[in-house]
């Protein structure tokens, strides 16, 4: 036992706990959005898979990474759209639609690059980009400071949806919305307004979330190669108690689990790999379970909204 | 356990029959099968596409089905555990809960029926089929019940608990399906392929139609349809899960324990796609393999919400679904177009389900200011 832990092992799980938290970060904080103005988005894997697939075969045939990832971007928005227009304007049971969402975006990505897969070239992801200075830190530099780009802004993305939710006008509204929609509605917030808002925003984000995937961490796309990590973002949501800090604490949490399981099963440590593989999905119920806080669910979430119901 | 609980409040939140009442609800009941032609039209628009012509596509779908013996005996086959995970789905749905572990319940049914048949090969059938049966039901049970559990004592969402404990049966399964459960054969020769030792032939359910894998679990699971119906609706337990589901407050206030009975629901449902997970080994594949579950979990969610929610509405529900799926893989056959597609139509139907509900209780509100 004595170099299972050496400092180079420690680093090498640190670096891909946290490139694998990022497609995590994404959807999960996009969902945050959601759930906190009171919609429950169970979608997030079906727009997963489609922004995986758009932004592959767009960068694939265009040669162009950026427009990959705006593809994906606005795939995610559309899918979005769909899932408020379902969810808000049509009330629809918000669990349910969700499912069929994801079952849509998983057969529709199956269907296209089945159909697709002669005119698709391998393509090579978002480099690493090693930051000046803080990069040449030792060890911290190679942990921290030395990723794709997209690595950064998941991250970036937390201080800035705290900023967003807690101190801005936009911010007060989502809340509102979220926690009592017949108050919001007096005080004239549109409540179908800010609901569409949110649900595209975090399709947009579920969207990016799969592009990080088949773009800069895995540089291919496979059929359902999300394989239930959309679900999981949603429970990271829970997890986290509606806030982007507990959401980024549950992401790694989440991603050094799986680096660490990764790497007990290339050191060959005689834990059969599928019960490793389990870990991930022990340890969402058990967050679940043991997710403190629930005093913090938006009161509203999963309710459909309609004026005049008292 | 429980205080006995008061009917006499409940009862005011059923309403009574009538005339009028019968009508309107057989409009409602009519406006979600719209959702059938209205994806195939959308997925004729898709075909166009890619190339592929729609007529040439569904004929070949349409075809698939009722061109054979094989194809209309198969749509049964199909429809058996579509149907089992639907009823799950419906008495959880009743309970005010959501099913969506039926994939995870079918795995971990599956196992559990393979796993007494391989091991009590000597046992004759008229014993050996049962055990299997209820084998498969009992661990079924266990994985609905265990998220049942968290939602009755620590308030985990349900949906998401069932489909973590989707992605552990599938791995549980693939673990004991290459080590401990792996075909002796396969080991032999080495290529490993993740499936069981083909189970004993007392184990195997009698087949209703020669040279076809029709097979006496259809006829099980339409009894169960009848048995679900007459416990929800004709027993004090059927009765409670149903109250607990349409105003869980109203219910504490009678005197039900909700968490109890939504537990109760919960696990029912797992036992119904354990014995759906049972079926498909005893039935059909006559071994455990990977990917058994073969997707029947989400599509016995469609059939469920299909089926009016209702154990005897589910009937017709999964023989269509049935249809669609064996139709499915003509279609693939003969046009090359995958068959994926029929997730993309699943997942549409199921939106356009769950959003007819909107025009239902517009329809309500209107029959209100009216009269």
């Amino acid at each position: 036992m004595s170099d299972l832990f050496t400092l180079s092992v420690l680093m090498g799980i640190i670096v891909s706990g946290i490139r694998l938290a990022t497609p995590y970060l994404f959807a999960a904080i996009g969902e945050t959005f959601a759930q906190t103005s009171g919609v429950l988005n169970l979608g997030v894997e079906g727009i997963m898979l489609m922004g995986a697939f758009s932004g592959f075969y767009i960068a694939s045939t265009t040669g162009s990474l950026w427009l990959g990832l705006l593809t994906a971007a606005v795939v995610g928005i559309l899918m979005g759209l769909l899932m408020a227009l379902v969810s808000v304007t049509l009330q629809a049971e918000q669990g349910i639609s969700g499912i069929g969402l994801s079952l849509f975006g998983l057969g529709l990505s199956s269907l296209l690059f089945e159909k697709t897969i002669v005119s698709v070239v391998a393509i090579s992801g978002f480099q690493p980009i090693r930051i000046p200075i803080l990069g040449n830190i030792p060890y911290i530099g190679d942990a921290l400071f030395d990723h794709s780009i997209l690595v950064y802004a998941a991250f970036l993305l937390v201080p800035l949806s705290i900023y967003v939710l807690n101190h801005t006008p936009i911010g007060l509204k989502i809340r509102a919305v979220g926690q009592n929609p017949q108050a919001a509605d007096s005080l004239g917030i549109s409540v179908a307004k800010i609901r569409y808002l949110t649900v595209s925003f975090g399709g947009m984000m579920a969207g990016i979330a799969g592009a990080s995937l088949s773009l800069a961490l895995i540089d291919l796309f496979q059929e359902n190669m999300t394989n239930g990590m959309g679900y999981i973002a949603v429970a990271l949501v829970y997890f986290g108690g509606w806030n982007p800090l507990g959401v980024l604490g549950g992401s790694l949490l989440f991603s050094f689990v799986n680096a660490f399981q990764l790497w007990l099963q290339v050191k060959g440590v005689q834990i059969p790999s599928n019960i490793a593989l389990m870990m991930p999905y022990v340890l969402t119920i058990v967050a679940l379970a043991f997710a403190a806080n629930r005093a913090r669910q938006p009161t509203a979430l999963d309710k459909p909204f309609e004026r005049g119901e008292s | 356990m429980d205080r006995p609980a008061n009917h006499r409040v409940l009862n005011r939140f059923f309403e009574k029959p009538g005339f009028k009442r019968l009508a309107n609800q057989t409009i409602e009941a009519l406006l979600p099968l719209a959702s059938v032609p209205l994806a195939l039209i959308i997925g004729a628009f898709m075909l166009l596409a890619l190339n592929v012509n729609p007529l040439t596509a569904y004929g070949a779908l349409i075809n698939g089905v009722f061109g054979s013996t094989f194809g209309l005996t198969q749509t049964l086959v199909d429809a058996t555990p579509l149907l089992l995970v639907g009823l799950g789905v419906v008495i959880a749905f009743r309970g005010g809960v959501l099913n969506i572990g039926g994939e995870g319940q079918i795995t971990v049914g599956a196992l559990a029926a393979s796993a007494a048949a391989l091991t009590l090969n000597q046992w004759p059938a008229y014993a050996l089929i049962p055990t299997c049966l209820i084998a498969g039901a009992l661990a079924g049970a266990v994985w609905g019940g265990i998220p049942g559990f968290l939602k009755a004592r620590l308030g985990v969402n349900e949906i998401l608990s069932t489909i973590m404990m989707n992605s552990i049966a599938q791995q549980f399964s693939l673990y004991l399906l290459t080590g401990p459960m792996l075909d002796p054969s396969e080991k032999a020769a080495g290529t490993s392929i993740a499936q069981s030792a083909l189970l004993p032939k007392a184990s195997w359910l009698p087949t209703l139609v020669p040279q076809t894998l029709l097979n006496a679990g259809t006829i099980l699971a339409v009894v169960l349809a009848i048995f679900v119906y007459v416990f929800m609706w004709r027993t004090t337990i059927g009765y409670r899960i149903r109250a607990v589901g349409l105003n869980p407050d109203a219910s504490r206030y009678a005197g039900i324990n909700v968490r109890l009975y939504q537990m109760l629901a919960l696990t029912l449902g797992g036992l119904f796609a354990g014995i759906a997970g049972a079926v498909q080994v005893m039935g059909v594949q006559r071994r455990m393999m990977d990917g058994l579950s073969g997707g029947y979990g989400f599509t016995g969610i469609v059939v469920a919400l299909f089926g009016q929610l209702h154990p005897l509405g589910a009937i017709p529900a999964s023989i269509l679904f049935g249809g669609l799926l064996v139709g499915s893989d003509q279609m693939q056959r003969t046009t090359q177009v995958p068959s994926a597609i029929v997730d993309v139509l699943l997942g549409m139907i199921v939106l356009f389900v769950v959003s007819s509900v909107i025009w239902s209780r517009y329809r309500a509100r209107r029959r209100q200011t009216h009269v």
